[in-house]
């Protein structure tokens, strides 16, 4: 097995997907010759083609609307939108079109794709590069939304992504990139969608986060370790479908919970978790959940990204007010 | 990909320093101060650029999108404007920046992610730099579309480069400047390449410039590299506009000596050939200087005054960038809302007692 990043991990998913199956290309901007802007693909035009690894013109609605076309005309795209904070021109594309065509034509032409966007903070990124807008995709009834934190998930939950007969969102925090490696099989395995992952067991409370945030409520959880403080802590990993069960379990089992996002406050997919806890685990509750999330402020250029981001002392603080409630 | 690019479109200063007959027209009308100015402005610009490129690596600012190459394309048609006129630039735009009037430290703190760079000095009407590609087109359309219902002689300019060009906005932003007639001019620096992707990814069409004709616009195309013809060009765009003749696509063709930003690698995408091509043959500044050396306009003596009175302004605003306080986390909340409501009030509370406390 080899030692990969997250976004090494990534690449290696689409070079098994690209031999397994004909009917996988790739389209984007910058994809091909140049390998990404991130280098997730990289090597792939070399040895698939341009015909199956694709740059395109520099026109998201286009790249997203010509991938719907081509997926309900038999081929398995995988488009990739350099960051998420330039999906807008796209966004229409997504919210009219592949989100609701299985819908709209009775499963007659689902819109069977993938469209991958590295998102979030933390990287010192120009404007607009660092949005999290998971929720608006998240809102859009049609839509699947997974977010890897670790290599194994990354590569395990894009090969499931690609083979999902529905359009999935595939979000990859940048922060993550290539922040630790770990053991990646080679050969193909699936990561199910709609599957939570316990991080680390725990009894007193349970946190919750995903992408970027896990690394951070993780070790939180660690500094609570040391005085005595049991942190449950799970990443969600798929924000739509939601592994209810996991969840419910968990905070039934601590009786307490802190959401944290990277993303504004408001509407943010952590009050869509808040209320599936309490309209699920009323009666177990010690405390009110706690969210600690970005302000409700545009995502700041990065002189202040980090008074933006969840950091630790944020989170710590959650969980101190939510145990001594 | 280098014979892509041989018809530069009208050219007027020819590489190694010469005029061409219609540019001998051109010249002699022009007063001598604009002449020094377009060089002045074009080392001043460059000097600026490599400084910051020199700053990015050493950490001192953010990732940085370098223009060296562009000076002509910037520098004629910035000059081309009055003070009445809207800009509308992309994130490559420090040297028409420049020229409207932005403070060098604010154009530093821009990259220093500090939102103090995005707002320019009263009475400038220079809009911060469009990062989501294109969508500043549709902004100059509209800002000359009021212009013109206000009967003011003013007019927009929105500047982007060849990637851009398949974008909607652009589509949507021409379309709309066909139908009503504004005074607007289109114009593209392209400089045949959209990060790593060739122009000939980017359209079938030989140029942008005829791109003009689906919506009844004039479209021109122009070497970039050439400060005069490019003047002369935004000049006459600038005049139709004013005179309600409409809208002006100009494609001034030219080329990005370096990478698309400091976070890229052009190694991996152009011909070594052909990138030296451009910087060592088609460069902007040279054939511009070789000009005014000839015409007893310029000396060695005085670049070397240019130069160091450039870098001891750069080096200025390096320092006042560098000591300009930084922004307290609350600064967040600045300007979010005319009056902030009573939740982002709240969530701003713990920010403000942990600064009191420090």
């Amino acid at each position: 097995m080899a030692q990969l990043t997250l976004i090494q991990a990534i690449n290696d998913a689409m070079r098994v997907a690209l031999e397994r199956d004909p009917s996988v290309v790739i389209l984007g901007e910058d994809v091909g010759k140049n390998g990404g802007v991130f280098r997730a693909t990289e090597g792939l035009w070399e040895r698939f083609g341009d015909d199956r690894v694709i740059d395109t013109p520099l026109a998201e609605a286009g790249i997203v609307g010509t991938a719907i076309g081509m997926a309900v005309n038999g081929l398995r795209p995988i488009v990739e939108i350099q960051f998420l904070g330039f999906a807008y021109p796209g966004f229409e594309q997504i919210v009219s079109h592949a989100a609701r065509l299985r819908t709209r034509t009775q499963g007659m032409f689902p819109a069977t794709m993938v469209i991958r966007a590295p998102y979030g903070g933390g990287i010192r990124a120009p404007e607009l590069h660092s949005d999290s807008t998971e929720a608006l995709f998240v809102h859009t009834p049609g839509l699947k939304v997974v977010v890897p934190s670790t290599p194994y998930d990354a590569k395990g939950l894009l090969l499931a992504a690609i083979s999902d007969p529905d359009p999935v969102l595939f979000l990859e925090p940048m922060k993550l990139y290539r922040a630790v490696r770990e053991e990646v099989p080679e050969e193909a395995y699936e990561v199910p969608i709609g599957q939570a992952r316990v991080v680390r067991k725990g009894e007193d409370v349970t946190l919750l986060a995903w992408g970027a945030m896990v690394p951070v409520t993780t070790a939180v959880a660690e500094e609570w370790a040391q005085k005595g403080v049991s942190c449950e802590v799970i990443d969600v990993r798929s924000l739509y479908p939601l592994d209810e069960e996991t969840l419910v379990t968990s905070v039934k089992k601590t009786g307490r919970a802190v959401i944290v996002h990277e993303a504004p406050r408001t509407s943010g997919v952590g009050a869509e978790l808040a209320a599936l806890l309490q309209e699920q685990a009323f009666l177990w509750l010690e405390a009110p959940i706690a969210r600690v999330t970005g302000y409700d402020v545009p995502v700041p250029m990065f002189a202040l990204e980090d008074a933006f981001r969840p950091n630790a002392q944020r989170v710590s603080e959650a969980v101190r007010q939510v145990i001594a409630f | 990909m280098l014979r892509q690019m041989e018809k530069v479109g009208l050219q007027y200063l020819q590489p190694d320093g010469t005029l061409t007959p219609e540019g001998e027209v051109a010249w002699k009308p022009i007063e001598r101060p604009l002449k020094i100015e377009f060089y002045k402005w074009m080392r001043k610009i460059r000097l600026f650029d490599q400084r910051a490129v020199i700053l990015q690596r050493q950490g001192r600012i953010g990732t940085y999108a370098p223009l060296q190459g562009q000076e002509a394309a910037q520098v004629g048609s910035a000059l081309a404007l009055n003070r009445e006129d809207w800009i509308f630039p992309s994130y490559r735009e420090h040297g028409v920046a420049m020229i409207a009037g932005m403070p060098l430290k604010q154009i530093l703190l821009y990259w220093m992610g500090r939102v103090e760079g995005c707002r320019p000095p009263e009475g400038v009407k220079l809009f911060p730099p469009a990062v989501p590609i294109a969508t500043q087109i549709p902004h100059a359309a509209g800002a000359a579309w009021a212009s013109k219902l206000k009967g003011e002689p003013s007019v927009a300019v929105a500047y982007f480069g060849d990637g851009a060009t398949s974008e909607g906005d652009f589509h949507e932003g021409l379309n709309f400047a066909g139908v009503f007639r504004l005074p607007v001019i289109f114009f593209c620096q392209n400089n045949q390449y959209a990060i790593s992707v060739p122009f000939s990814r980017q359209t079938a069409t030989e140029t942008v410039a005829e791109k003009a004709a689906a919506y009844a616009i004039r479209g021109v195309r122009v070497d970039g590299n050439d400060v005069l013809a490019v003047y002369t060009v935004m000049n006459e765009a600038v005049e139709r506009a004013r005179t309600g003749e409409g809208a002006t696509l100009i494609e001034a063709v030219t080329y990005r000596h370096g990478a698309h930003t400091t976070a890229d690698d052009a190694g991996r995408y152009r011909e070594q050939e052909e990138a030296r091509e451009w910087v060592e043959l088609r460069d902007p500044l040279t054939r511009y200087r070789k000009l005014l050396e000839a015409e007893g306009l310029w000396s060695e003596a005085e670049e070397r005054d240019w130069e160091a009175c450039c870098k001891q302004e750069i080096e200025e605003a390096v320092r006042a960038a560098e000591s300009a306080e930084a922004p307290p986390a609350s600064h967040l909340f600045a300007h979010v809302f005319a009056d902030l409501p009573p939740s982002l009030v709240r969530q701003r509370e713990p920010l403000l007692r942990q600064e009191e406390e420090k």
